[in-house]
């Protein structure tokens, strides 16, 4: 019975003939990172020669494995535009969204590898997946919702563009880990709120229409907050929203010492 | 017993003393020393800019100016702790730069230091020479007799 229930969602291997190579595509190679937890006891490294156009995304890659090479490849997609956040990965050593890089800007004449990994302090699942809980558990302790007190106001919340501007970068997160998981102290010490949570928070700390900025503070403050950021600035440079994540972290360690918003 | 009947003034006076945040927990009550992670980052910034103009001093002092290192003998430092000013800038640059680099270190062993029984023996160790090295220096920088005579080891 469960046999037969394994082969039915077993995936099916491709076939037929392989997909006719585009015009102008090159011959990558791409070292792929593969971890299956019910038969290998550590992650090794696989290769592949594919076909890629310059144009086509890294996750496009990732498809020609999956469909056409291997398709117990596990790893995260949805939206594929850069605005969903689920296929943060590392990419020739920096964490990236796999739909954001092109092959053209990886591979040039003389190099045609491309290195493709998990992203470093979660747990490993499978292959590219890890297990995101530990990092949306930092998120949440860092109360990433308005709190206001006292009656409700009769007409919306009135805001000045000024005070809007204020955390405007802070905003455009859309929790992919690039940051959290591209921080040494993270992947060192697992208890360090890692910057997307401080990116979190920055966003109601300095949010006028906010009243808990004291409270989320004060979380901040605690031996694993902010003051345990080196100013790596790796954060910053794996944002692939372009949040000035290391900034936001300098303005909430000012806070923190002025005790001003 | 009386019941008395809350006026409309008194209603309206406990209406607008109202507890502003029912919902807010309890605030915590920073215990001392709590916040020693907030001083000891600011402690770096302040004591890294100290430092730049007491070690380059320093340095320039003994390496470049008036023939600088080859001048250096028992002499020289006798004739310049004789006052007080040199003294303090030695002592101040002793426990700046003594704390600095510790404080440094202890943040190194926090993050790099997998085992907790690793990082524990790590910070003895380092507290442990941060404490002779500031005892020893301070001993060195207060008590330093330039009039006993040179030891010329013959």
């Amino acid at each position: 019975m469960t046999a037969t229930l394994n082969a039915d969602l077993a995936p099916v291997q491709h076939t037929g003939p392989l997909p006719p190579v585009p015009d102008g595509a090159v011959m990558v190679t791409v070292n792929l990172q593969r971890f299956n937890p019910e038969l290998d006891d550590a992650p090794h490294m696989e290769s592949y020669r594919i076909p890629a156009l310059p144009t086509d995304r890294i996750l496009n890659l990732l498809h020609y494995i999956k469909w056409y090479i291997d398709g117990t490849l596990a790893f995260r997609r949805s939206c594929a535009h850069g605005i969903c956040g689920s296929d943060a990965m590392r990419i020739n050593g920096r964490n990236r969204l796999g739909c954001k890089v092109l092959v053209k800007d990886l591979v040039t004449a003389k190099k045609t590898e491309i290195t493709i990994e998990p992203i470093k302090g979660l747990p490993l699942e499978k292959d590219l997946i890890v297990d995101m809980e530990p990092f949306f558990d930092a998120f949440r302790s860092v109360k990433p919702y308005l709190v206001t007190h006292g009656n409700e106001p009769d007409r919306e919340w009135v805001q000045s563009i000024e005070d809007r501007e204020r955390f405007d970068d802070t905003t455009k997160c859309i929790m992919c880990a690039c940051c959290t998981t591209s921080c040494p102290v993270y992947w060192s010490a697992d208890a360090y709120v890692g910057p997307a949570a401080i990116v979190a928070a920055h966003r109601f700390i300095f949010d006028s229409r906010d009243q808990a900025a004291e409270e989320r503070l004060e979380i901040l403050s605690d031996a694993e907050g902010v003051w345990r950021c080196r100013t790596t600035f790796n954060c910053t440079d794996a944002c692939p929203r372009g949040i000035q994540v290391t900034k936001a972290i300098q303005e909430v360690k000012r806070a923190l010492m002025f005790r001003r918003i | 017993m009386t019941t008395a009947k809350l006026t409309s003034e008194e209603l309206s006076a406990a209406a607008n003393h109202a507890i502003e945040a029912p919902n807010a927990p309890r605030k915590r009550v920073r215990k001392a020393g709590q916040n020693f992670e907030m001083y000891s980052w600011l402690f770096m910034r302040l004591s890294g800019i100290v430092l730049v103009v007491l070690v380059l001093g320093h340095l320039f002092i003994m390496n470049i100016l008036d023939g600088g290192v080859h001048r250096i003998n028992w002499g020289f430092v006798a004739g310049r702790w004789a006052s007080p000013f040199w003294q303090m800038w030695d002592l101040v640059m002793l426990w700046l730069a003594e704390l600095h680099g510790a404080n440094g270190l202890r943040t190194v062993i926090n993050d790099y230091a997998r085992k907790d029984g690793t990082r524990f023996w790590l910070k003895v160790l380092l507290y442990a020479s941060v404490i002779l090295t500031l005892a020893l220096g301070s001993f060195v920088i207060f008590t330093f007799d330039g009039t006993i005579e040179y030891p010329t080891g013959n």
